[in-house]
């Protein structure tokens, strides 16, 4: 890290103007807003604008940057967390600039050099900024033509761009740095661009391998938990021991005494220590946790009744979809389902490194969204929001919202009192277990009814939930701001249905119905911590709609993935059904005892990527234990750039839900978090992980990207608990799927 | 100050005895393979070789590694000549988000320093002690059955 990257101040308009050289940006207006934005709704009747991000970031030298040795550098808002956007989006821009993809660099989200594309969220990498760098690709393509024919005098029609150069008659190739002048990309993208045609596709569609994978392999910088800056200190946050605790009494002066701590910080209930060396750090942060007195509240929930706690806490209700008019009458099937807090679980415990000085704060920091933490960080230390600079690096994976801008907000926070000095705050595993958003508790009730031809006629769907997704977007989601002695609140959310969805996303099923209402019983209150985990409502949604479905299918008398063909309509939909029970060769013969077979299908907010998954599992019901044993999917998330990148994220949501499905449930007693460490929050280990899983994709040259990395996380858990149904059954309606359920509810269907 | 050896050379470190092993090698000696997880020996993330066998570096205070060798994935080999195990780890592309990836490295390492050959179950159980959030599982499961090929075949043209 060169330690001018560390001078805060610089604003992105800045460094763009000062840019002698080309980047093509487009506005971030989110094609699927299911999450708060940070840039304000576009006022007014909407003139056709360029495709994806570049309508919000307009300029071309805002996404690409030509200097004059022909080094390409490409902005993006997005950053990278392990879904392989890093190599993904090198591809896109390499096929319309005529290059190898290892001929780019890619610059991710810092909010003083890239484009404001909000959160890295929702699948929307690929449509969003993959979409906005193929046009100004390949509008910068035709600039660069344009101006070669222009200065040569030759018609733009006898050029073409080639490994980075211009190729014309008579001539000897030029390369693009050559033609590049400082203002011939800072120009407005406009509504079209020559896209490169599907036939001549030379780097999309092919399995680039990973550009982040050498470095992760060998021990090189890849991380912020890597991050070394000169004269860095240590620091570590003493947390509350609940969630609602005060700070009652803390006799600093024994810690201060102790050896390398530089500072202890209290201000409110907020507590942190800083020393020169780490270890050091933490031995102080448990002397300090130990002499701290906290004042209690036994005011948690009990998690044993979740139904009940969930039903009390709704306030208001939204109407999702609506279609006929549902009527229940003769035999009516029912079931409720319901899915625990759960949690992101990280691998590695939320770390950030601040530098403040008198230019302001930076930030390192592994958040999904550097411009809205920059937003919520300033709010919180009061500053002006060009003095605060937030620059992505990356973490462990984190699969949503998790402790990263609370650990970023330490980090500013901590410097600040100890301006000159780098400071790395790393959270520790307890604190990331115990203080992460998690992904919300729902619980879904359904009811149907069945045609005399055996297709569903009457639908109604209920959720409960609470809203899915907390960012920053201001201070009061910060854990620094809530804690400090002038503390924030966060304002109680309130209910918003939009087409992709939240707690509701995927709550509309996918399925031809007559007769149909869903609601989301919306729920403000918020007991634990929760906000965005990945696929938000639709890992819980997707599961109950698929359980359901086959347990119509089964009073309907057929097969699963006939019944849900004869109640699908869209071609693509059929298609990732069919290829799916096709490859893993289903059917409805039974299997030997122990074994099931079990299925489940969504389109991704039922307008983005369709995936089917199908299972066979190995269940033993004495003991319980259950473990997959193969999974075949399909999936179609429209034009493939990177395969392996979609293989590699599909296989990993299949494995990921799966653990949810099977293990994973946030505990808690009264007053506090008891789920704080991976003895007491289990998740899928190695002898439980399939013998194969195999990923069949549909490309769609041509589509628009549809975004993969949540697609498979409803259809997966749906698998899990019907292909466990089909072993044992019965049917277990309580997320997770543990030993103990399967026991029980095996032992209470008769055995 | 204690002394040790580590990758092969020999580390005079000025830390406290109790420290654990993975601090002195992040801190002190700026090697970024170990990670922190979870500092409890539960996860793996931190895993390096001392004599050959899988240790869980931030439980083991370096108090009790004077006389010991220990390896980081930095002894393994750099990323212009990545050692068999990391070669594999690319070639199979068995990473997500990589964090747990050099503890899964160093224990298939230590696995096939001592049976070059194993069967799945015995990878799978050898792997065991280590998580992964991404569910990267089958890649690395790949990853382990390249690296264990690739070993055979150099032990094969040595023999």
């Amino acid at each position: 890290m060169r330690q001018d990257d560390a001078k805060s101040g610089v604003t992105r308009r800045s460094v763009l103007a000062g840019s002698g050289a080309l980047v093509l940006a487009f506005s971030v207006r989110p094609l699927f807003a299911q999450e708060p934005t940070v840039s304000p709704p576009p006022n007014g009747a909407e003139p056709p604008g360029p495709p994806g991000s570049l309508e919000d970031a307009p300029f071309l030298d805002s996404w690409i940057r030509i200097d004059a040795e022909s080094r390409i550098t490409v902005f993006t808002g997005k950053v990278e967390f392990g879904q392989g956007i890093k190599t993904a989006l090198r591809q896109v821009a390499a096929e319309e600039l005529k290059v190898g993809p290892e001929e780019i660099q890619l610059v991710t989200a810092d909010t003083a050099r890239t484009p404001d594309e909000g959160f890295t969220a929702g699948s929307q990498t690929m449509q969003n900024s993959g979409t906005a760098i193929r046009h100004a690709s390949a509008q910068v393509r035709e600039i660069l033509i344009a101006e070669a024919a222009r200065r040569f005098d030759v018609e733009p029609g006898e050029l073409r761009a080639e490994a980075g150069q211009i190729v014309m008659p008579g001539r000897d190739p030029v390369p693009y740095g050559e033609i590049v002048t400082d203002q011939l990309l800072h120009v407005r993208a406009g509504p079209e661009s020559q896209l490169t045609i599907p036939s001549e596709y030379q780097v999309i569609g092919q399995p680039f391998q990973r550009v982040d994978i050498p470095a992760k392999v060998t021990g090189e910088v890849a991380y912020v938990h890597d991050l070394r800056l000169d004269g860095m200190v240590h620091a570590r946050v003493v947390r509350p021991p609940s969630q609602s605790a005060e700070l009652v009494e803390v006799d600093t002066a024994a810690v201060e005494a102790m050896p390398g701590v530089v500072s202890v910080l209290r201000d409110g209930d907020y507590l942190a220590v800083v020393a020169e060396r780490e270890f050091q750090a933490i031995a102080a942060m448990r002397r300090l946790a130990e002499v701290a007195q906290w004042r209690e509240e036994p005011n948690l929930p009990d998690q044993t009744r979740l139904p009940e706690v969930l039903e009390s806490l709704e306030r208001d209700v939204g109407t999702v979809a609506e279609e006929g008019s549902p009527e229940f009458s003769g035999d009516v099937y029912e079931a409720t389902f319901t899915r625990p807090y759960q949690m992101h679980a990280s691998m590695g415990p939320s770390c950030a490194v601040a530098l403040a000085n008198d230019e302001g704060v930076t930030v390192w920091s592994h958040t999904q969204g550097s411009y809205p933490d920059r937003e919520a960080i300033a709010e919180m230390l009061g500053m002006p929001l060009e003095e605060v600079r937030v620059i992505h690096m990356e973490g462990a994976g984190c699969y949503g919202h998790n402790g990263a801008d609370d650990a970023a907000a330490d980090a500013a926070l901590i410097a600040t009192a100890i301006p000159g000095r780098p400071v790395r705050v790393q959270w520790m595993r307890e604190q990331e277990h115990a203080w992460e958003p998690y992904g919300p508790a729902m619980m879904t009730k359904m009811r149907a009814t069945l045609d005399e031809n055996g297709r569903i006629s009457n639908w109604a769907y209920d959720l409960w939930s609470n809203v899915h997704s907390t960012r920053p977007g201001g201070a009061p989601s910060l854990l620094a701001a809530r804690h400090r002695a002038d503390s924030v609140t966060l304002p109680p959310p309130r209910l918003n249905i939009s087409q992709a969805g939240n707690g509701d996303r995927n709550a509309n099923p996918p399925y031809v119905i007559p007769n149909k209402q869903v609601f989301w019983h919306f729920l403000p209150d918020m007991p634990l911590r929760v906000s965005a985990l990945r696929a938000l409502g639709a890992y819980a949604n997707v599961f109950s709609i698929e359980s359901f479905m086959d347990e119509l299918a089964m009073a309907a008398g057929t097969d699963p993935v006939e019944f849900r063909l004869q109640h699908l309509e869209d071609p693509r939909a059929r298609d990732v059904v069919e290829l799916a029970a096709e490859r893993f060769g289903w059917s409805s013969e039974q299997l030997p005892r122990g074994r099931g077979r079990g299925f489940g299908f969504a389109r991704y907010k039922t307008l983005a990527a369709y995936c089917a998954v199908a299972m066979e599992m190995d269940v033993n019901p004495e003991t319980g234990r259950s473990r997959v044993v193969r999974a075949v999917s399909a999936i179609d998330s429209g034009e493939v750039v990177n395969p392996d990148g979609i293989r590699n994220q599909t296989e990993g949501g299949i494995i990921q839900s799966s653990s949810w499905t099977l293990y994973e449930a946030v505990t808690f007693d009264d007053t506090r978090i008891t789920s704080i460490d991976w003895s007491t929050y289990p998740i899928m280990r190695f002898r439980d992980v399939p013998e194969t899983v195999e990923v069949h994709i549909i490309d769609r040259p041509g589509e628009p990207y549809l975004g993969t990395g949540e697609a498979a996380q409803g259809p997966a858990a749906a698998a899990v608990g019907n292909a466990i149904s089909n072993a044992i059954g019965t049917r277990i309606y309580d997320i997770p799927l543990t030993r103990q359920r399967v026991r029980q509810a095996f032992a209470q269907a008769g055995g | 100050m204690a002394t040790l050896r580590i990758n092969g050379q020999t580390h005079e470190v000025d830390a406290d005895p109790q420290t654990p092993l993975l601090y002195v090698l992040r801190d002190d000696l700026q090697l970024n393979g170990a990670k922190y997880g979870c500092g409890l020996g539960q996860c793996g993330s931190c895993t390096v070789l001392v004599d050959g066998e899988a240790v869980f570096s931030c439980v083991t205070p370096i108090l009790v590694l004077e006389d010991s060798e220990i390896v980081t994935l930095e002894g393994l080999g750099t990323i212009d000549d990545p050692g068999p195990v990391q070669a594999a780890f690319i070639e199979e592309q068995a990473a997500q988000c990589g964090y747990c990836i050099p503890g899964m490295i160093m224990r298939a390492q230590a696995l096939l320093q001592k049976n070059s050959a194993p069967s799945d179950d015995e990878i799978r159980t050898a792997l065991s002690p280590n998580l992964c959030r991404c569910g990267t599982h089958m890649r690395i499961l790949a990853a382990v059955r390249r690296a264990s090929e690739t070993m055979q075949a150099n032990e094969a043209g040595a023999g």
